[in-house]
């Protein structure tokens, strides 16, 4: 059907005019480009803002204990409560669909005084009591030695990693760190690693680089918690929303705490899923939006070039005649329409498509120089060979639209009538 | 070759209707060179025109070599144009931007015929009519005499049964229309069926049967003694 012969007829008719046919392919072209850009641009955004969950598992939630906000079995409204070990073991007993759940306590905090000494510098540091698993909730890079392991767990060693912003405030820098001690309230930890945070989830991107994380038992033992578990950092896995597990997680934990069943604030949480699929939402509607507002400029190019393919078939209303007169059937003529539109339209989609990606490509090449990338929400716009098949795809489409109703007027005409014209 | 019986055709304009044919009768055996003449109006490219398949009588009978043309669709008839009939017209009807060499080759694209074969055999039709050299010039880089002479090459490439020409002389001057004659007589010399319509006596005079049309009905038709054009210059 689209042999050499009928793709010459076609690039000769095309550039027996080829000012026309270049302004008409240019609405197209545009159309494309603009759908194109839009899409990357909604891509780039999405990935500035998800870079910021730094690949934390995302299936997550954050659980902490509130007080209680109605009296219940004798007990008053208003009562403290703490987890303990046991809540921690119930939960992992109870919901085999859990990935990880990690108890989690905290020293320091939003302003909180120095509690932490080396030599003679001193620092206010966020201290944490953590399970090794918890590296796979919230990833970290490991920039020297190690993390946590079971091994520190249960030797309840007085170790600790500890970020490299704190590096750069309490060591010289050809120090060796690795080794070296740290006094946490007294307490003496020896450093096994150092990290650097990759996520700016809970705002600062500075603080999160200035955090010691110790064994969580060590912690306990160090500065005397007990078995009292500040708060837990649940992790689903895939294919379980964590949002929804969440109602039977929390009846377990008042039960075991001797809260009303229907007391929805005793328990605090922060569900990372539902924040989550709220952002994703949030990019699937931009997508949408982008597909729709580049559609619909794509679709004024499709209107031009029906248009011209109108004015085309009718300026060559003779020649089609004389065509039939040679012996050219219909189908001839309706085929040598609709390729010609299609043909147009993919060059000049082609042509966009190109010229979008190079522009996607200077501002990547802008956004790599940028030296503080990641406080920008914007990263890596890009366009998956999805899309590009699918405007393509949008293209043919459009290209036949714009070819049929000229390749009707064309072959409506009887050929002694099309001869007859001038 | 071609047979009609009690062709009936009229146009309709508007409230009017314009009744140009009123039945004619008239066969043209194979071989034949025939000119059809009549006073402007008279319906000689209305005739024609049904004769080419490129319009369409309201009555009567028409059978092309053995063949009914009758309530074809616009396929069949397409392919009956392009196997049976040539065409040339008054005005040339040349495609403007394809060379003279791709004008003749268009009727064998529409056959199928391969790209080297389809120039071989226009190439070798455009040399009959003496244009090899200009095988690769536009129309419009063309004389008239030159420009029928291309379109009489086109006619003839696919090979057709009967060649139809509207007034093929009508836009050259006397030196030319007779050299597209004594072309014409050439082809006609080898056989083929022709069918002119004319307004020039002289042109008439070069074929061998002319018929007169007047009011839609034949009035005269008798075969005559050839002019040879060679004779002529
Ligand atoms: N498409 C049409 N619609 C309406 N009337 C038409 C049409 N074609 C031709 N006619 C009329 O039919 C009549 C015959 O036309 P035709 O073209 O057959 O004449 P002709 O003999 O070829 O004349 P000429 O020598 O001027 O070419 C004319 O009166 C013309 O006005
Ligand atoms: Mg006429």
């Amino acid at each position: 059907m689209f042999n050499r012969d009928r793709w010459n007829e076609i690039l000769e008719a095309l550039s027996a005019k080829p000012l026309r046919t270049f302004i008409t392919a240019f609405g197209v072209f545009w159309g494309i480009t603009i759908l194109v850009i839009l899409l990357a641009a909604s891509k780039g955004l999405e990935n500035g803002v998800k870079k910021g969950f730094g690949g934390m598992s995302t299936n997550s939630m954050f659980v902490w204990a509130n007080s209680t906000s109605k009296p219940y079995k004798g007990l008053p409204q208003g009562r403290f409560f703490n987890y303990k070990n046991g809540d921690v073991d119930a939960i992992k007993r109870e919901f085999k669909d859990l990935l990880y759940v990690s108890p989690r306590n905290q020293l320091g905090g939003f302003r909180g005084s120095n509690n932490v000494i080396r030599g003679t510098k001193t620092g206010a540091y966020n201290v944490y009591g953590d399970y090794p698993e918890f590296i796979m909730q919230q990833p970290m890079k490991i920039l020297k030695g190690r993390f946590l392991n079971y091994e520190d767990i249960s030797q309840r060693r007085k170790i600790a990693v500890i970020g490299e912003g704190i590096i750069r405030e309490m060591y010289k820098p050809e120090e060796e760190v690795l080794g070296s001690y740290v006094k946490i309230n007294g307490v003496n930890f020896m450093v096994v690693g150092v990290y650097k945070s990759i996520s700016n989830m809970g705002g600062d991107a500075e603080e999160s680089q200035k955090q010691i994380f110790t064994p969580f038992t060590s912690f306990q033992q160090a500065f005397n918690y007990g078995d009292v578990v500040g708060w837990m950092a649940i992790t689903a896995k895939e294919g379980v929303p964590i949002t929804d597990l969440k109602p039977k997680i929390f009846d377990l934990l008042k039960s075991r705490h001797t809260i009303d069943p229907k007391d929805d604030r005793a328990i605090g949480n922060f569900d990372l899923y539902a924040e989550y699929s709220k952002i994703n939402g949030l990019f699937v509607i931009l997508t949408v939006v982008s597909f729709v507002v580049g559609g619909l400029v794509l679709f004024s190019g499709v209107i031009g070039i029906i248009n011209i393919m109108l004015i085309v078939v009718k300026e060559r209303t003779k020649e089609i005649g004389i065509r039939r007169a040679l012996g050219a059937t219909p189908w001839d003529i309706r085929l040598q329409i609709l390729t010609e539109s299609v043909v147009l339209s993919l060059i000049a989609g082609m042509a966009g498509i190109i010229f979008s990606t190079g522009i996607i490509a200077i501002a990547n090449s802008i956004l790599d120089g940028i030296p503080d990338s990641s406080q920008v929400m914007f990263a890596n716009p890009s366009i998956s060979l999805g899309i590009v098949v699918a405007a393509l795809t949008i293209l043919v489409v459009a290209g036949l639209i714009a070819g049929f109703i000229p390749a009707q007027t064309a072959i409506k005409t009887k050929p002694i009538d099309a001869l007859r014209t001038e | 070759m071609i047979e009609i019986k009690d062709l009936h055709k009229s146009y309709k304009t508007g409230k009017s209707e314009l009744h140009v044919l009123k039945g004619i009768n008239f066969s043209v055996k194979e071989g034949e060179l025939v000119a059809i003449m009549g006073s402007s109006g008279s319906g000689k490219s209305t005739l024609l025109n049904i004769l080419g398949i490129l319009d369409e009588a309201d009555s009567g009978t028409y059978v092309l070599d053995g063949v009914p043309i009758k309530n074809l669709n616009e396929t069949l008839a397409s392919q009956y144009r392009n196997k049976f009939l040539g065409f040339v017209f008054q005005s040339f009807n040349l495609i403007n931007y394809k060379s003279a060499l791709d004008n003749v080759a268009l009727p064998l694209y529409y056959q199928g015929i391969k790209s080297k074969e389809r120039n071989e055999i226009a190439m070798s039709y455009l040399k009959k009519v003496g244009l090899e050299t200009h095988s690769h010039h536009l129309p419009n880089e063309l004389s008239g005499g030159q420009k029928q002479r291309v379109a009489i090459a086109r006619a003839m490439a696919s090979h057709p049964k009967v060649l139809l020409a509207d007034e093929p002389t009508g836009a050259l001057d006397t030196k030319t229309s007779y050299e597209v004659m004594e072309l014409i007589q050439g082809i006609n010399d080898e056989g083929k069926t022709i069918l002119i319509v004319t307004h020039e006596p002289d042109i008439a005079a070069m074929c061998k049967r002319n018929v007169i049309l007047r009011d839609g009905l034949i009035v005269e038709d008798k075969y005559i003694t050839q002019q040879r054009v060679t004779a002529n210059v």
